[in-house]
């Protein structure tokens, strides 16, 4: 579903961001990316939705390899890659109904249609009652909520969450990993970037640790690798 | 149409930007129609003495019929004259009558022995219109000779300046116009540049992003055409008894609702593309 194959990023200031790393992700899987601020973890985000190109390597999702894929099919490889941002990037003048719709707009789904999208998927991130307030009434985890709610509207194959929990508290933190976990069990794709040890040492999933660019890390869970192990074998 | 909406609450948020816009647009479009107006009423009046008698010789009031009778046979036996029409007082007294029809204190003054006879020719080739002249002067019979081959070149000469100016006016103008249309549609990609951001990375198409702003500028374009156009026609229209009096005789007015729509028509046309271009510069410009 996603591969890097040998990718590098130089940056124009002649700084590496990655070196050589080399990622597969499977389908449904669940992986976290992890690294302290600046090893490169959102660097990948922003060549798996194509807002950079790589120096060299190749970055392949979904079939497509996106170094050769033609600037107008990146609207199409947006809309089946869910983002949550850094900076969430809501729109502060729009309301949460409008800012989770906004996708869907974009896409050109009928009003009826949309209207009906965003209530479910505020149901599943559990906001509903705040559809109409604007982002500036909501607490710092209800963000968070909204930005997934948005990233999950256009129902992606994979959800990419860069730091989803960086500014939370311990408890909100959980909460939305849980969410995260849930819609993974649903069958969507997670890589969710993180620095946040207790996440990363209590949830039994793949990670993939980052320093300065490089892959230092890659451990899958045990029942997760024996998994992989016996599909291996019978192949 | 979502993208109308969005351009539509982009407007209403900033007024001024808007006024701004669509005042230029309807300055540049009332000079574009009143100087249609101007080049049209222009046309109508060159064309109207084109059609008249290119020489006009008016007689003495002494004069005997035998005598106008042998310097008309005179003027046709040169070969060179297509028409000559004979006006006799009374029929110049009509004329008058049906001129001034209106002023019954004009029409009291006047009777048919202080109005010339006159002869009315037209020549086959305009060089001829000139030996006919200098013929019809050297007649004693004769008081003056009108040469309306001058008011007509002085006509065309006056067109053709304010056909100039004007072309140059509406060149300048349009240009001010896409000028200022690019910077505001500019200002407003700028306020826009965080939204713009997101559309982008959410996998908004590029012409999805484009479309608003496009719209934007063709509005302006239109509503400041529509504008131009409907203060140029209301002038018209007041002004229309006074140059009616002013040209008397000649056959300008009523102005036909036809031409007027047509102007509209041709204005909104241009005021498309103008807006187009101009939005599609700012754009390019600011969009990449």
């Amino acid at each position: 579903m996603i591969k890097l194959e040998k990718v590098s990023k130089k940056f124009g200031t002649g700084v590496f961001g990655l070196v050589d790393i080399n990622i597969s992700v499977d389908k449904k899987e669940f992986a976290f990316l992890a690294g302290p601020t600046g090893s490169g973890k959102t660097t990948i985000f922003k060549l798996l939705i194509r807002e950079i190109l790589p120096t060299e390597g190749t970055v392949v999702v979904n079939d497509w390899d996106l170094a050769k894929l033609p600037k107008y099919k990146i609207p199409h490889l947006r809309k089946k890659i869910g983002m949550v941002f850094q900076d969430l990037k809501l729109l502060f003048g729009k309301t949460v109904f409008e800012n989770v719709a906004m996708p869907l707009e974009v896409a050109g789904v009928k009003a009826g249609e949309a209207k009906q999208r965003v209530d479910e998927v505020l149901t599943q991130v559990g906001i509903l009652e705040h559809k109409d307030k604007f982002p500036i009434q909501l607490s710092g985890g209800e963000l968070q909520r909204v930005a997934i709610a948005r990233a999950l509207v256009l129902s992606p194959e994979i959800l990419l969450a860069d730091e989803p929990t960086g500014n939370l508290d311990p408890a909100t933190s959980w909460e939305i990993v849980k969410l995260l976990s849930d819609i993974n069990e649903k069958g969507t794709t997670i890589i969710m970037a993180t620095h946040n040890a207790d996440i990363l040492k209590n949830l039994s999933k793949r990670v993939i640790a980052l320093e300065k660019g490089k892959i230092v890390r890659d451990d899958r869970p045990a029942n997760e690798a024996s998994k992989i192990k016996k599909e291996e074998t019978k192949k | 149409m979502k993208f109308i909406k969005s351009s539509l609450r982009t407007i209403r948020r900033s007024p001024y930007q808007a006024f701004a816009a669509i005042l230029i647009m309807m300055l540049t479009f009332l000079t574009i129609s009143f100087f249609t107006f101007l080049l049209s009423g222009s046309a109508r009046i060159i064309n109207f003495f084109e059609s008249k008698p290119q020489v006009t010789a008016f007689f003495r009031n002494e004069t005997k019929q035998s005598e106008i009778n042998a310097l008309e046979a005179q003027v046709k036996n040169t070969g060179k004259v297509s028409s000559v029409k004979l006006v006799s007082k009374q029929e110049a007294l009509k004329i008058y009558k049906e001129q001034n029809k209106d002023d019954p204190l004009l029409l009291d003054l006047v009777t048919a022995d202080i109005l010339p006879a006159s002869l009315e020719i037209s020549t086959f080739k305009i060089s001829d219109l000139s030996v006919i002249s200098e013929m019809l002067k050297k007649s004693p019979a004769v008081s003056e000779v009108i040469f309306q081959k001058d008011i007509v070149s002085t006509l065309v000469s006056w067109t053709a300046a304010v056909r100039s100016i004007g072309s140059g006016l509406i060149i300048v103008l349009s240009l001010v116009s896409t000028f200022i249309m690019i910077t505001i549609i500019g200002i407003r990609i700028s306020q826009r540049k965080e939204d713009i951001e997101i559309m982008r990375l959410i996998g908004a198409s590029d012409w999805y992003i484009r479309l608003p702003f496009l719209f934007e500028g063709m509005f302006y374009a239109v509503l400041g055409a529509v504008i131009g156009w409907t203060i140029a026609s209301l002038s018209l229209w007041y002004l229309a008894p006074f140059l009616s009096s002013f040209l008397k005789g000649i056959p300008i007015f009523p102005v036909s609702l036809i031409f007027l729509l047509g102007v509209l028509l041709a204005e909104l046309v241009f005021a498309i593309i103008l807006g187009f271009i101009s939005s599609f510069l700012a754009v390019l410009r600011y969009l990449r």
